[in-house]
């Protein structure tokens, strides 16, 4: 069974329409790319997808779950979207680590406040936090950040607050793990660091949907490629057929310029 | 000289007695401001329009006028025009009338530092928040609190040294603060009269009061260099 559904999801800012009649679906463990020129949509589709937009019309579902329907008047009280939020993490393009947590306050705060509402927190408080933070700290090594793990985000290079950033996402074990642009901030040489670390996750099988337009990494990393123009899909399939055959002129058009360099 | 060095210990107690009344006006004028503002900033920043509009009339309002001319309101309103003095003539009832006028005239100036404050945050801290499943009291307490606290010390600092010199307008409601008591030795008290210098003293107290707010405003600065 498909961990992801998408269908027919539409998105206008007043009167432009930014995502037209989106489908899409794939299965645990793949890593999704989706790739285009600014301002064709991908951004909007991970932000519908971390409800941080409401789709005008569509269904999403997640492990057959609908957790968005257009057609329902749904329910849009913050509890019930806050538990909808947490089938999906987000790794946002300029980080938005919180200044004034370590690395380590950042990748815990989050899991600390969910913990707050399970019926045995007040009793088993100090093995609640303990199992936090060995978490934390295991997620950040992970990344590469042992030693980093006290520093506070303006102490750390943009390649380093990136993995902070995607160890604070993993920390709540999303089913699925959005990217939105994560190397577009860094440096050439930062941006290496931080594709390895998503390398590696592919690598373990996290279910991952990743806007980029580092193609190469693109071509490498995922099992599926959607090629996005003015808010539509124009074609999506393997990362071989996509890149290395391409059915329409425009999306040839947007490789040439990236094979160009 | 000599006889100012003879009526000192007398000036000095009565200024004391007055600084003093200054330094409560000033405590629970900041203990209620400070919250108060935070409220009124959310009005202002709502969006249920009435509540919003409402507000940002009454900050409008407080900003526009002096706040000498809402002391007197305040204290006169509910006597001449209500005929009903809910303060009593003595000096706990003008205090009280005083620190309500104060209140509500600081606070609107703090809702409009803290309403900067709030909106200059990125919008993706909550969006980060958002995604991390916290609710919006999560947001505001843990992540925005502390950074809005950061970017507006250096604007609150300037209010709270105004307010240690403002304390001084209470003296038109007749309230016995450091001015009051400064001035009574011009009309005449404890056997001294006709002297002016004890009101020009009274600028050291509010000197002195406002170098030890300086130095403490500029430690919590410094405290809060950890992050940026």
């Amino acid at each position: 069974m498909a961990i992801l559904e998408v269908e027919h999801i539409s998105k206008s800012f007043d009167r432009t329409e930014v995502l037209k009649d989106i489908s899409f679906s794939m299965e645990k463990g793949q890593a999704l790319s989706l790739i285009g020129s600014s301002g064709s949509g991908k951004t909007t589709l991970l932000r519908c997808l971390n409800f941080l937009e409401q789709p005008d019309g569509g269904i999403i579902r997640v492990n057959g779950e609908t957790l968005f329907d257009g057609a329902d008047s749904f329910s849009r009280s913050e509890a019930v979207i806050r538990k909808k939020r947490l089938h999906f993490g987000l790794v946002f393009q300029s980080f938005n680590l919180f200044p004034q947590y370590t690395a380590l306050g950042n990748v815990m705060l989050a899991k600390e406040l969910l913990a707050r509402e399970r019926p045995d927190y007040k009793a088993k408080k100090k093995e609640i936090h303990g199992e936090i933070e060995a978490q934390a700290v295991e997620l950040l090594t992970q990344m590469g950040l042992k030693d980093r793990m006290k520093n506070y985000p303006h102490q750390l290079s943009g390649g380093q607050c990136q993995r902070v950033a995607i160890a604070r996402a993993l920390a709540l074990n999303p089913d699925i793990l959005c990217f939105d642009e994560p190397t577009s901030a860094l440096d050439p040489e930062l941006t290496g660091e931080v594709l390895r670390v998503m390398r590696e996750l592919a690598e373990r099988n996290m279910t991952m949907v990743i806007v980029t337009h580092e193609m190469a990494f693109a071509r490498d990393v995922s099992d599926q490629v959607i090629f996005m123009d003015e808010g539509q899909i124009l074609e999506q399939g393997p990362p071989e057929q996509v890149f290395g055959d391409p059915k329409e002129e425009r999306t040839r058009r947007f490789l040439a310029r990236y094979t160009e360099e | 000289m000599e006889l100012i060095m003879e009526q000192m210990p007398i000036v000095l107690r009565a200024l004391n007695v007055g600084f003093l009344q200054t330094l409560k006006l000033f405590f629970v004028t900041l203990v209620g401001a400070l919250p108060l503002g935070l409220v009124i900033a959310f009005g202002s920043m709502s969006r249920f329009k009435p509540l919003s509009f409402l507000t940002k009339v009454i900050v409008w309002i407080i900003r526009g006028t002096p706040l000498m001319i809402q002391l007197l309101i305040v204290y006169y309103f509910p006597g001449l025009v209500l005929k009903n003095n809910i303060w009593g003539g003595g000096e706990s009832g003008r205090f009280l009338a005083a620190a309500i006028g104060f209140i509500i005239n600081y606070a609107c100036y703090f809702s409009e530092i803290y309403r900067g404050g709030i909106q200059s945050i990125p919008a993706g801290q909550d969006e980060a928040g958002m995604v991390l499943g916290m609710t919006k009291s999560q947001i505001f307490f843990r992540v925005k609190l502390l950074q809005m606290v950061k970017r507006i010390v250096p604007p609150v600092s300037n209010e709270i040294i105004t307010l240690v010199k403002d304390t001084s307008l209470a003296r038109i409601i007749a309230l016995q603060e450091i001015i009051w008591a400064g001035q009574a030795f011009m009309k005449g008290s404890q056997g001294i009269s006709g002297a002016i210098w004890p009101l020009f003293f009274t600028a050291f107290y509010y000197l002195v009061w406002n170098g030890l707010v300086t130095v403490l405003l500029g430690r919590l600065e410094k405290k809060l260099d950890y992050f940026r």
